[in-house]
């Protein structure tokens, strides 16, 4: 008999992140905190990259994951929690139907 | 976060326990909180919201700005009986998000030509349940009208504490049913948490409009856990 499936996603970013500190990987965990408007992913939605810029999960459609990572692999350097603020508010990016308009708020912390 | 508290949360996670990690946004502090854990104060009562809802929140608690990041089980919807309402449940279940796994020893009904990739266990549910045991994250439907094969999933699901536990049949059916549950020992508490007729009143005729109204039934069983008795158990008018 096949294993239940335990969870709630098939590439769940907490489990990655996980496999990787095993590997001896270091290892930040970004968080979506709060949300205003129409924000693609809710809070609690994970980002977890690695020192290399490797990442997985997703905290916004693919808008800002790639300022996420930036700032992640400073604080997998210094150690130092960041709370960062993205306003998504791009009339071309409306315009070709993304879900944008909205501002997020994201907690980037290093897995120690 | 540290690295203990994530694999003790995977941990939690994997064994299908609910658990809510509790993110101090000021120093970073990180603490994993289980089910009834019995935390009291504002933080108390925000856990009780978040393990409800199962929403993750940002929230001012006792002098604090904390991260409720919320991970429950997936729900899983078990039915017993691979009959003609199973076949229309099993597929508009999944698309809402109740992945479904249909059981029936009868190996005419559970057969793959009648479900394609549903999940299906052409086996006894004493079998099926002791390799897959059922929990608090688990909806029960019984749908077969024969005891042999219902009673004692219904009695294993009322023990495990399912948030959702319906049976199929008329209320005459459900009575000689609620004299065999008795004498397998379920006490009468437990047995009025089952839903029986089963589904919510929508006037449903066909097995695919049954299926419509035990799959709203299920739905609304999980989003008012806890809640208050009322709305989480068979209300007056509902049939099917």
């Amino acid at each position: 008999m096949e294993s239940i499936a335990p969870l709630d996603d098939v590439r769940d970013p907490l489990i990655i992140a996980e496999g990787w500190v095993d590997e001896g990987r270091h290892v930040a965990i970004a968080t979506v905190v709060e949300t205003w408007g129409s924000a693609p992913r809710p809070v609690g939605s994970h980002l977890v990259i690695d020192a290399q810029g490797n990442f997985e999960g997703s905290v916004s459609g693919g808008c800002v994951e790639g300022a996420v990572v930036t700032e992640a692999i400073d604080v997998i350097a210094s150690g130092a929690a960041k709370m960062l603020e993205f306003g998504v508010a791009d009339e071309t990016a409306w315009r070709v139907g993304l879900s944008c308009g909205g501002r997020i708020k994201v907690y980037v912390e290093k897995l120690c | 976060m540290d690295i203990a508290a994530l694999k003790a949360m995977n941990e939690e996670r994997r064994a299908r326990r609910a658990a809510v990690m509790v993110t101090d946004l000021d120093d970073g502090t990180t603490t994993l909180m289980r089910e009834n854990a019995g935390a009291g104060g504002e933080l108390g009562r925000a856990l009780a919201k978040a393990f409800a809802t199962g929403n993750s929140a940002a929230v001012e608690a006792d002098g604090r700005r904390l991260l409720l990041n919320t991970h429950l089980p997936r729900p899983r919807l078990v039915v017993i009986g691979a009959v003609h309402i199973s076949q229309a449940l099993a597929p508009m279940a999944r698309i809402a998000g109740y992945p479904v796994e249909v059981i029936d020893p009868r190996t005419a009904f559970a057969s793959a030509d009648r479900f394609g990739d549903v999940e299906l266990y052409a086996d006894w549910p004493e079998t099926v349940l002791k390799e897959r045991p059922l929990d608090a994250y688990c909806a029960l439907a019984a749908v077969t009208h024969d005891p042999k094969i219902d009673d004692f999933a219904l009695k294993a699901a009322l023990d495990a504490g399912c948030f959702y536990v319906g049976a199929l049949g008329s209320r005459k059916t459900h009575a000689k049913r609620v004299e065999r549950l008795l004498e397998m020992g379920a006490t009468a508490d437990a047995i009025a948490r089952i839903s029986a007729p089963i589904g919510l009143d929508i006037g449903a005729a066909s097995p695919a409009e049954i299926a419509v109204a035990v799959l709203a039934q299920v739905v609304r069983a999980f989003r008012t856990r806890g809640a208050t008795a009322d709305a989480a158990r068979p209300a007056k008018g509902e049939a099917a």
